[in-house]
């Protein structure tokens, strides 16, 4: 028995192959779970299939039919729409409140922690169903307009005009990170930079602009791309605030795959979705990377 | 005429500070408020924040929960499921990390791209092809496609590997050298010397792995069917279903009721999860 484990363990130092013991987990992992679907993905969106009987091959069929279905289109603009409306006032709105809790002054821990707690439970079935009642007829933002005397009989939820900005303003309530990260992004940044401004005299805004928001590029620009892939995965707000509608005008993209794919069973649709939403993700986080070199600054660190 | 100045500034500072603060969490306090009301008392004068009176049975009546599943069984599934998925991220997250900073194996480039790469997808696109696979596992109803992937990738592995690899490379190497030195195994080095240190990594990965997990909504939708299966997230789905008449304050006493678990955690391990978003940029 002890030969036994002796031998082993000379095989494994033989070959080095300790590291891939450790490795192992994320390599099946990463196998299974990732590589064989995407490349099952690919297949399934040139098939027919609905689960019960086999996939049969249709060719480019799916995507023809992507790109004469208007609700596509539809999809397409409302999450874009929520993508853009949602990450650029959110990181404004978290970068301007960082700045200001980046000081020395009372109750500054007590701010950010509040600020930070919807962040922490916004994903959550609960707060969508919570944000949901707020914004109907009878609900609480009706009910706080009635007080300063505007009496307004919307739903905001069932307006097809006002129901994506709900489920946008409950993104942007959750600013809390991207606040976070920013705060921790000015800590970093050294303070012999203000000094130096100070004493030249320079004002707040040459301040703002010539050393904050050069050395924060580089976590703007994490945040942005991260968000961004974030925002396209919209799902659970859409489907349980405003269940798409109404007149599909919370229609999100993965929302419509998942009608598609789990109510309608049209799986090789469903996939054919999947994989222009994996192309249209990749190709505008490759842009924001290529712009990046005109406004991301890289501090050169001495050694 | 300084102190002035001053003195208003604050004013303004604090004064901006407190109502967005309101704002922040007016959302909150209403939903816990709009759980002690009656039922018929939550949409007139909905913004009122102290009920008329307090109605505890709110609590008993929605914990009922639905045909003969409570939410007894609901609270269970939610923490089975995430017990079993945090305990497998922390282990396979941590040796992988491992053997990315501190072992040499073939293709090590290539794999440590992969878990970039999958940082950077949007895990969604994987919806179909992850059912149809788990369909073909024999996995539907099962926690399975739940707990299973994250002892080994699960859709948060690379984020957590990749944080504990950076506190993994902030231990100096010295340390292993002499443990080597001293005849210490790699895998001696991990349990001993390596794993004992990382413990505060482990935290934050375990925190945002319960937050992730206890608050999904989208993998127990699609894996499970059955009520009895059902964790919380899911089941706060059911109040609405168009077949019943809802049941409003029962619905926000359940819904505040699942939060408890995860503003307890933020108030606890606050001082990790700061810093697993400050400096992993880890979303909350």
């Amino acid at each position: 028995m002890k030969n036994t484990v002796k031998k082993i363990n000379k095989f494994i130092d033989k070959h080095k192959l300790t590291g891939y013991i450790f490795a192992s987990p994320w390599i099946i992992g990463f196998s299974i779970f990732f590589i064989i679907p995407i490349l099952n993905l690919i297949y399934y969106s040139f098939t027919d299939f609905n689960l019960i009987a086999d996939p049969s091959w249709v060719g480019l069929e799916n995507y023809h039919h992507l790109l004469v279905d208007p609700k596509i289109l539809k999809a397409l603009k409302v999450t874009v729409s929520y993508v853009i409306f949602s990450v650029i006032p959110r990181l404004a709105f978290a970068l301007f409140i960082a700045i200001k809790l980046n000081q020395k002054r009372k109750g500054i821990g007590i701010y950010r922690t509040i600020y930070y707690i919807p962040s922490i439970l916004g994903g959550s079935v609960a707060v969508a169903v919570l944000w949901r009642m707020l914004f109907t007829r009878d609900g609480v933002i009706n009910s706080l307009l009635g007080l300063i005397g505007i009496h307004s009989g919307i739903s905001y939820i069932g307006n097809p005009k006002t129901a994506l900005s709900t489920i946008i303003l409950l993104a942007i309530w959750q600013f809390g990170s991207s606040m976070l990260i920013f705060l921790a992004g000015l800590k970093n940044i050294s303070p012999t930079y203000y000094e130096a401004a100070a004493i030249d005299g320079a004002g707040r805004f040459s301040i703002f602009k010539n050393i904050t928001l050069p050395l924060l590029s580089p976590v703007i620009l994490f945040n942005i791309i991260m968000q961004i892939i974030n925002g396209f995965m919209v799902f659970t707000q859409g489907y349980i605030i405003t269940k798409g509608g109404p007149l599909n005008s919370t229609l999100f993209w993965v929302l419509y795959m998942y009608r598609r794919g789990f109510e309608s069973y049209d799986m090789g649709y469903a996939s054919a979705m999947a994989l222009i939403m994996l192309l249209i993700v990749a190709l505008i986080s490759l842009f924001v990377f290529k712009t990046s070199s005109k406004w991301v600054f890289y501090e050169v660190k001495e050694n | 005429m300084k102190d002035f100045k001053k003195i208003f500034g604050s004013i303004v500072y604090h004064s901006g500070n407190i109502l967005l603060a309101i704002i922040m969490l007016y959302p909150i306090i209403w939903l816990l408020s709009s759980s002690f009301k009656a039922n018929g008392e939550v949409f007139i004068n909905a913004h009122q924040l102290i009920p008329d009176t307090f109605h505890f049975e709110n609590y008993r009546n929605g914990w009922a929960g639905f045909g003969n599943t409570t939410f007894a069984t609901f609270f269970k599934n939610s923490i089975v499921i995430t017990a079993i998925s945090t305990l497998g991220y922390i282990f396979s997250c941590s040796v992988v990390a491992f053997a990315l900073v501190r072992t040499e194996f073939k293709f090590k480039k290539f794999w440590f791209a992969t878990v970039m790469l999958s940082m950077m997808l949007p895990k969604q696109v994987l919806l179909v092809p992850q059912y149809i696979l788990f369909h073909k596992f024999n996995w539907i109803n099962t926690f399975s496609p739940l707990v299973v992937p994250p002892f080994f990738a699960g859709p948060s592995s690379a984020f957590f590997i990749f944080l504990i690899m950076q506190f993994i490379r902030g231990i100096p190497k010295e340390l292993d050298e002499a443990a080597t030195i001293d005849g210490c195994g790699t895998f001696k080095l991990f349990i001993y010397i390596i794993a004992p240190l990382i413990k505060p990594a482990l935290v934050t990965v375990g925190i945002f792995a319960v937050y992730w997990q206890w608050q999904d909504f989208v993998g127990p939708l699609l894996y499970l069917n059955k009520p009895e299966l059902y964790p919380v997230s899911l089941a706060l789905k059911l109040f609405s279903d168009p077949s019943t008449v809802t049941n409003w304050s029962n619905m926000f006493a359940m819904s505040a009721l699942s939060l408890v678990p995860v503003i307890l955690i933020f108030f606890v391990f606050q001082k990790y999860i700061v810093e697993g978003i400050s400096s992993q940029g880890l979303k909350g």
